[in-house]
């Protein structure tokens, strides 16, 4: 499965880049979003994939049973998943507070900073 | 879309389910999945599903107090988890527990005071985005 | 810290504090207060007199103490000449500076320049730590540009400060490189204790025989020969005329360009006596003396007079300590020290010319003599220490220059020339700024000249009369503290003994001729400037006309018009090349080394495949590559949707259902933000031809090939397990959690979480004011 997983990251890193080179503000915004994806999906995946054995202990015991999934990338990846969220509303709204200001959605036309 | 009768009434009925579901979501977050930011995510989604069909106003108004509100109050929560255990000696955000189990909740701790920090910051962010998007949306919409 | 020593280095610093109160409510007057600062170090500094001769008192608190760094202080008879001049004439200075800048409004931040240059100094000369010496080296620097454009409003005032910056900065960074490699050498960064080899353990280190020696000595003595404005690095000194008089009279004498001189004569006994120090630094300093000396007849600013033939007795000390014989040591003493008192005097004596005539130019001046009776005293009696003659302070050193040059071996009869020749222009130069002026019938001058007030004139006064003392009775210097200054250049013992007539012996009559000789010359080479028989000026400003300043200026050219180009360049402001250009190098960078590492080792563990779960990547994959072909904004967001919810499923095949929930819930409340944000912004429009979608598309290949084999060469790295097994095993006991990446999240790593929700709130804030900012606008 490792090598699916990898070439999904490869495939949603080609697709977030390649839409952040086009002009429009929107693909930009999308691009952000598959990149977001693709940076979890990597920290998660390197992290050790493990089928159904989630790290959470059972009532009672001392701690979770032997070869559980890392929990450590999980949290990781967990803060990752919100920030992203957080950043990438952030980016979208911005984006379009510059396209109402400047009138236009295309990157290339802002570049200076004056308006 | 507001004027769908069938989702307002329903929305009127998952709404409050939804943020029942976030509170114990956050609750048990410590033994099983779940958690602050589940739970705070839950409780947004729930408000934006009443949004969209009863209009911002409608939803600020369920929701009495402003986002900001519960960011700030978050982040005072999650500080004051953080400044127990200082009093007592021990270092800044080292978990703090209670003797005693509170039905309902389980055990109180410092800890579970940082998770309903993390919660309502998350909730709050949430809503503030949504919610001051939505408005503007309404504004711009408006003829007049 | 309660040592004396160290509390004199924070006596100005702490007047920097009061000095603008002072300053506000004093005006004019003020440098009557702040003079006390420095005078209560020159007081405190005149009680260690006299200093034995060999003997150093030292003081050294931990600073950086893991890098052998500390505050490391020693006064010898070389940092208490310094000391007591710095103080002294630091002292005259500051009465002199307000009477001068009278009811100037920027009199406050002067004197806080003035005084933080001046603790610089102090600290400079007594620091016996590398590090504290840069350190007080670089903060000289920086006032010294502070005070050169102090006039900040008028562009060669900045061009000039910029100059002297860049010039000595550029030096500070070489020597900064040639301490270090000092501190590796002598494995140590105290200065006197790697000679010594004082921390136990460590042998004394001779670093004239260490395979950096020549290293070390080329970066320290640019760093020496940029401070002290040697050839070629003299052009900053005459443009720092541009700053105000007291600036120049206090640059010029005792500090800034005299700490390259100091430091020279520090570290003559680390690192003089070799050839190579003898002949470079000696053919630096003669060359340079010549420069200065020549040029300083061209000159008929009175102040640019003065600051060339600055140049040239910098060069003679730097020549003589090249030379570092005991003869040539007790001669760069006795003439640093005349130089200082002399070259302060006469700058002030311009200084009162020039405020109360209201000209420098020495063509529409004459006659002063009777309407300023004072400065005319001060001028000629200094005037005639710089020319050398008896019974002048400045007549026993230029005898003692001779001495030396006639009885060195190894130095032909050129430099004896050399010598003769640049002491005449002195001569010349030092009839140009007290006869000219003073005597002979009055000029034509802007102002109505009479007596500048008593704080201008008691300073220049004072110090010529000392010039005049000192020549007739040297015994006090000589034993208070020449010997102990000599003693320390040299790295041992001497006496020294001073007079200006030293009987009949074939030398000293040799030697006073020459003086003899000098100062006719020198008379006679200025009657021809006077009465422009020779047309000496024109001719030597032409010679001076081309040098380094031209180097500097295109230098600085280059670099302006070189940055300018190179921020044209990457600084497009299309985000499009932004990314390009990093994705590339990403690619470029770490692309080769992941093909080889990926097919060098063993392919990792692939850990079987179950239908369900190549059907959800597929179906994440297939929309990821349709949403970039979709034009449709609605249609693209579902596609985007379709791949989050599709991560949410992995993260349920793979044991993360917190990372599932949270996947799905942020999802779903992506999809409702960019379905407002989207709501309004125009539709997509193909803006990229063919070709640069195809160049797009290579590039995002190459990232995403680049990533695969990152994750796949990665996956074969055995993971430390340490630290998530302590979070696994201390969940249940230690913090009574059985979710173990909750506990992670609020417990564990409480303060990471902490952060990150007060990022989240200032993304939601910020979020907040951007489309405030529009409803502001409106309104």
């Amino acid at each position: 499965m490792l090598i699916f997983m990898a070439i999904l990251i490869g495939v949603l890193y080609s697709t977030g880049v390649y839409l952040m080179l086009r002009r429009n503000v929107v693909k930009l915004i999308f691009g952000l979003f598959l990149l977001g994806h693709a940076a979890n999906l990597l920290i998660f995946t390197v992290g050790g994939l493990v089928r159904a054995r989630p790290p959470l202990a059972a009532v009672g015991a001392d701690a979770p049973p032997p070869d559980v999934a890392d929990p450590l990338p999980q949290a990781l990846v967990l803060t990752a998943i919100v920030i992203g969220f957080a950043l990438t509303s952030f980016f979208a709204v911005l984006a379009k507070r510059v396209f109402l200001a400047t009138g236009t959605d295309d990157t290339d036309a802002l570049k200076s900073t004056e308006s | 879309m507001r004027d769908s009768l069938i989702l307002r009434t329903t929305t009127r009925v998952i709404m409050p389910l939804l943020l029942l579901f976030s509170f114990f979501e956050l609750l048990r977050g410590h033994n099983e999945p779940g958690g602050g930011f589940v739970g705070g995510l839950l409780a947004a989604g729930g408000l934006c599903l009443y949004m969209l069909a009863h209009g911002v106003d409608d939803a600020r108004r369920v929701l009495r107090v402003d986002p900001r509100v519960l960011i700030g109050v978050g982040l005072l929560l999650a500080l004051a988890a953080g400044l127990v255990p200082v009093f007592q000696g021990a270092p800044f955000l080292t978990g703090v527990w209670a003797e005693n189990k509170v039905p309902g909740i389980g055990k109180v701790s410092t800890v579970l005071l940082f998770d309903v920090g993390v919660y309502l910051v998350v909730a709050g962010t949430t809503l503030l985005m949504v919610l001051s998007l939505a408005a503007r949306d309404e504004e711009e919409d408006d003829p007049c | 810290m309660t040592d004396p020593l160290i509390l004199i280095i924070l006596v100005p610093f702490a007047a920097t504090i009061v000095a603008p109160a002072v300053a506000r409510r004093l005006g004019a007057h003020t440098g009557w207060v702040l003079a006390l600062a420095p005078a209560i170090v020159f007081a405190y500094v005149s009680r260690l007199l006299p200093i034995e001769p060999g003997t150093a008192h030292t003081v050294a608190v931990p600073w950086v103490g893991s890098l052998g760094i500390e505050f490391a202080f020693l006064a010898d008879g070389l940092s208490v000449t310094f000391l007591l001049l710095i103080s002294g004439i630091g002292a005259l200075v500051m009465i002199y500076a307000s009477s001068y800048l009278g009811r100037d409004p920027r009199l406050g931040r002067f004197y806080v320049f003035l005084l933080a240059f001046m603790g610089a100094m102090l600290g400079l000369v007594l620091a016996d730590n590398l590090i504290t010496l840069f350190v007080f080296w670089e903060l000289t620097s920086v006032c010294s540009y502070l005070l050169i454009g102090f006039d900040h409003e008028k562009a060669e005032a900045r061009a000039a400060a910029l100059k002297a910056l860049l010039v000595t900065g550029l030096g500070g960074l070489l020597l900064l490189a040639g301490f270090l490699l000092m501190g590796i050498a002598g494995e140590q960064l105290g200065l006197s204790a790697i000679a010594a080899g004082k921390i136990s353990g460590l042998a004394a280190v001779d670093l004239r025989e260490h395979a950096y020696y020549h290293a070390i000595f080329i970066l320290v003595l640019l760093g020496c020969i940029t401070k002290s404005a040697q050839v070629p690095f003299h052009f900053w000194l005459p443009a720092a005329m541009a700053g105000p008089t007291p600036v120049s009279a206090y640059l010029h004498s005792a500090t800034m360009v005299k700490a390259g001189i100091y430091l020279l004569a520090r570290l003559s006994p680390h690192l003089g006596g070799t050839p190579e120090w003898g002949w470079t630094v000696g053919l630096i300093g003669l060359v340079t003396m010549l420069t200065g000396s020549l040029a300083t007849l061209g000159q008929r600013d009175m102040k640019r007079v003065l600051a060339y033939s600055t140049l040239a007795v910098l060069g003679t000390l730097v020549m003589l300590l090249g030379v570092g014989t005991e003869m040539a040591v007790k001669t760069a003493v006795v003439y640093l020290v005349a130089h200082a008192m002399y070259k302060a005097a006469l700058f002030m004596v311009a200084g009162n010319v020039d405020h109360e005539t209201g000209t420098r130019e020495l063509h529409r001046l004459g006659g002063l003599r009777k309407l300023m009776p004072w400065t005319a005293l001060a001028g000629i009696l200094a005037a005639l220490s710089k020319a050398g003659a008896p019974p002048m302070f400045g007549f026993i050193g230029k005898e003692m220059l001779y001495t030396t040059k006639l009885t060195v071996e190894n130095v032909g009869a050129w430099a004896v020339v050399a010598s003769v020749v640049a002491n005449v222009a002195l001569v010349a130069s030092a009839l140009m700024v007290s006869v000219w002026p003073f005597l002979g019938k009055r000029g034509d001058t802007p102002k109505k000249p009479h007596e500048a007030p008593l704080a201008m004139v008691l300073g220049a006064v004072l110090l010529s009369l000392m010039g005049l003392g000192r020549g007739l009775m040297p015994q006090p210097f000589e034993t208070n503290l020449g010997s102990a200054a000599a003693s320390a250049i040299l790295g041992r013992p001497v006496e020294m003994h001073l007079a200006l007539w030293h009987g009949v012996d074939p030398t000293a009559l040799a030697v006073l001729g020459l003086s003899l000789l000098t100062l006719t010359l020198g008379g006679g080479l200025y009657f021809l400037i006077r009465r422009r028989v020779a047309p000496v000026g024109p001719l030597l400003r032409r010679l001076f006309s081309v040098g380094p300043t031209q180097l500097y200026d295109l230098t600085l050219q280059g670099i302006y018009s070189g940055a300018d180009r190179v921020t044209r360049f990457i600084q497009s402001g299309r985000l499009r090349f932004y990314v390009m250009v990093t994705m590339l190098v990403t690619v470029i960078v770490a692309g080769p080394p992941l093909v080889r590492a990926f097919m060098g080792g063993p392919a990792a563990a692939n850990g079987g495949w179950r239908i369900h779960e190549i059907i959800v990547a597929a179906l994440a994959l297939t929309a990821a590559l349709a949403a970039t072909a979709l034009r449709s904004r609605l249609a693209t967001l579902a596609l985007v949707g379709v791949v989050g919810t599709c991560m949410g499923l992995l993260f349920v095949f793979f044991s993360a259902p917190d990372l599932a929930l949270t996947q799905v819930m942020i999802e779903v409340l992506s999809v409702v933000i960019l379905v407002m944000v989207l709501h309004r912004l125009p539709l997509v429009i193909k803006r990229s031809g063919r070709l640069s979608r195809g160049r797009d598309a290579v590039v995002a290949a190459a990232v995403g090939i680049t990533m695969t084999l990152f994750v796949l060469t990665v996956a074969r790295v055995d993971r430390d397990p340490t630290v998530s097994d302590f979070y696994l095993e201390q969940s249940v006991p230690a913090a009574h959690g059985r979710n173990v990446v909750n506990v992670i999240l609020v417990d564990f790593r409480a303060m990471d979480t902490l952060g990150e929700i007060t990022v989240l709130g200032a993304a939601g804030l910020g979020v907040l004011a951007l489309l405030r900012l529009r409803r502001k606008e409106r309104s």
